[in-house]
């Protein structure tokens, strides 16, 4: 069975790393009048040459994105159910050799959490985990699924990769939309922060996103953790294998996540900073290169940002986000994944949205197409 | 009067739902067109709670009939349970049938539209497949008991005009059920042209929503299409590229 990791293994990182330093204004240039663009085009469109040309790429991303998806802004909210991981993550609050209390909600505590985000007016929902094999597994997953789904339009999952059996299992249960990020595609930097447990095992996570198209899972996630390695290189790999995906699942439903290394309690600082300026050329640079991708943007940023950014070529939003189990109603205070920078309730970020000539959009798939 | 199964329209441009900045706007924009047919994506609306639902209480005016549409389907399997849904839902036998499993263009699948047509007509609904502008399946579709047939004008969302144009002439010309162009249309020429040609009503959306005045556009497009059947029931007169002024050819008969 080919997979994604066949085409990723004729690659070398600093080879690619280079070309895209190397690209120079004429490239971006070139990029920018394309009508369809290439690989190439996006490594111009991410490289230091394109920071002169931002106006211009936001203004291009704004038309194509008003195009495709509207005035429109979609609207979800993460559902921590547990903080119980066997791995380590130099980066993550749920870092196994990181001392915080455990906990994965029981089937009650799941439902008290629910009623808190239904009330918040949530009709999508992305259900987040570690990675504890024993206590989270498909069973677990089978049975939050059926007390969730009959509240929610649509079902998100961010949890440890799983085998292709699992993802069959879980689709009959409303399961819509995974999310697997691969944090980094440079292979020995990967190995540095995921030293023990079972997401050390880089190829593993590379060719989920095969196995979730082979369940034929309506649509997938990818992204890298911005901080871990050059972000740019990190973000053409991200685009290849998009590029690859969409070939091969064309019946799948993509979207991209650019996730900035936050700080929590103990916690490793960046290796590379990524400044504002150069996150907005990014987001404008997905855009340029896929017009039909779904770009989302979470509580990780800070309100100034979030405010700006909904005109500029991002799809979908998170607001009034708890990032530990049980956040929302039945422990308030512990102790979260990561701190968050917009604390700001979704019926404020509706608002701004509003407010900006786009239209807030709370469903946007029914339970009975699942 | 354009009439498809039991209802006649006047208008002949039908709307979309998706896209706008408010659903105020939406309202105000769709009553601009004087659009009597709108369709909505079931997936849009909260079919449990539909006395609630925003964008449903403003489509409430006596002239607009609601024309759910089941996009997010992938097969002809999901689209009967869809239809059969929206049919409950919402109070209609009429349903626009779209079926693309391939989420990046959105483009009709037309094995999967031709089975569920069969299906759903013979349950008594009223189909409206969105689907290639494929005259060989305009036909089949119309044995199948299709209600009208939605050629796309160009990929959908595009804003390409009539780039199936050759195509659309040849199932306007064999065509026994009504032909509505549903995707691509960009301008109000685009749907004048359209008119012109001979298509029995398009379908606007996007060039109306994601427009910098969506109210003033409905209003153009409803224009629009309104002189594009004028001259379609005027009957254009043929384009000449040349004047004809001797006939060297023939003129050798005259002596």
């Amino acid at each position: 069975m080919h997979s994604f990791n066949d085409i990723f293994e004729t690659y070398n990182w600093d080879e690619v790393k280079g070309s895209i330093y190397a690209k120079t204004g004429a490239d971006v240039e070139k990029a920018l009048s394309a009508t369809k663009r290439t690989l190439e085009d996006f490594k111009a469109l991410v490289s230091p040459a394109a920071a002169p040309y931002l106006e211009q790429m936001a203004q291009l991303s704004q038309q194509l994105t008003l195009k495709r998806f509207g005035k429109v802004i979609q609207m979800y909210v993460p559902l921590y159910l547990s903080n119980e991981c066997s791995n380590i993550c130099t980066y993550c609050g749920f870092s196994y050799d990181n001392k915080v209390r455990r906990k994965t909600l029981s089937p009650m505590e799941i439902m008290q959490e629910v009623a808190v985000i239904k009330d918040m007016g949530y009709e999508h929902v992305l259900l987040v985990t570690g990675e504890d094999n024993v206590t989270v597994h498909v069973d677990y997953f089978k049975k939050a699924l059926e007390l969730i789904r009959p509240h929610f339009a649509h079902i998100s999952m961010e949890v440890q990769p799983m085998d292709l059996e699992d993802y069959e299992q879980l689709t009959p249960y409303g399961l819509n939309t995974v999310l697997v990020y691969q944090e980094t595609y440079h292979r020995e930097d990967y190995k540095k922060h995921h030293p023990k447990g079972k997401k050390s095992n880089f190829k593993y996570r590379l060719e989920t996103p095969d196995r979730l198209g082979q369940a034929g899972i309506h649509k997938m996630g990818l992204g890298v953790l911005i901080g871990l390695e050059d972000w740019r290189t990190d973000c053409f790999f991200t685009a290849l294998h998009l590029n690859y995906l969409e070939k091969r699942y064309w019946q799948s439903k993509y979207s991209l996540s650019f996730p900035r290394l936050r700080p929590f309690s103990g916690g490793l600082e960046p290796k590379v900073e990524m400044n504002d300026r150069e996150l907005v050329q990014l987001i404008c640079a997905y855009r340029l290169f896929n017009e039909e991708v779904e770009l989302s943007i979470s509580t990780r940023e800070s309100p100034r940002f979030r405010n700006n950014i909904i005109k500029l070529g991002i799809t979908s939003i998170s607001a009034g986000s708890k990032t530990n189990p049980g956040g929302y109603a039945v422990e308030p205070e512990s102790l979260e994944q990561f701190e968050i920078s917009d604390e700001r309730s979704p019926a404020e970020i509706a608002r701004v949205i509003s407010q900006q000539g786009y239209e807030p959009v709370w469903k946007d798939w029914d339970n009975c197409l699942t | 009067m354009l009439k498809i199964a039991d209802k006649t329209f006047s208008s002949r441009l039908f709307t979309g739902t998706g896209k706008f900045s408010s659903s105020a706007l939406m309202e105000e924009a769709l009553v601009a067109s004087g659009s009597e047919l709108v369709t909505v994506a079931l997936k849009r609306v909260d079919v449990k709670n539909n006395d609630q639902d925003d964008l449903l209480i403003r489509l409430k005016y006596p002239h607009i009939n609601l024309l759910p549409n089941t996009s997010g389907v992938r097969n002809a399997k999901e689209a009967v349970f869809a239809a059969q849904l929206a049919r409950e839902a919402l109070e209609t036998n009429w349903i626009k049938l779209e079926i693309h499993p391939d989420p990046k263009y959105l483009m009709p699948d037309p094995i999967e539209t031709l089975k569920a047509t069969e299906e759903l007509a013979k349950m008594g609904f009223v189909v409206l497949p969105y689907i290639h502008a494929d005259p060989v399946l305009c036909k089949r579709l119309e044995d199948a008991g299709t209600a009208a047939v939605m050629p796309l004008g160009s990929p959908i969302g595009s804003n390409k005009g009539l780039k199936t144009i050759d195509f659309l002439e040849i199932i306007i010309a064999q065509s026994n059920v009504p032909v509505i162009v549903d995707a691509g249309i960009g301008s109000p020429s685009d749907a004048a042209r359209a008119l012109e040609i001979g298509a029995d009503a398009v379908l606007v959306n996007t060039a109306i929503a994601v427009s910098g005045d969506p109210v003033r556009m409905a209003a153009a497009f409803k224009i629009a299409v309104e002189a594009g059947r004028m001259a379609f029931e005027a009957k254009l007169a043929s384009p000449v590229s040349h004047a004809v002024a001797s006939s060297p050819l023939t003129s050798f008969l005259d002596a």
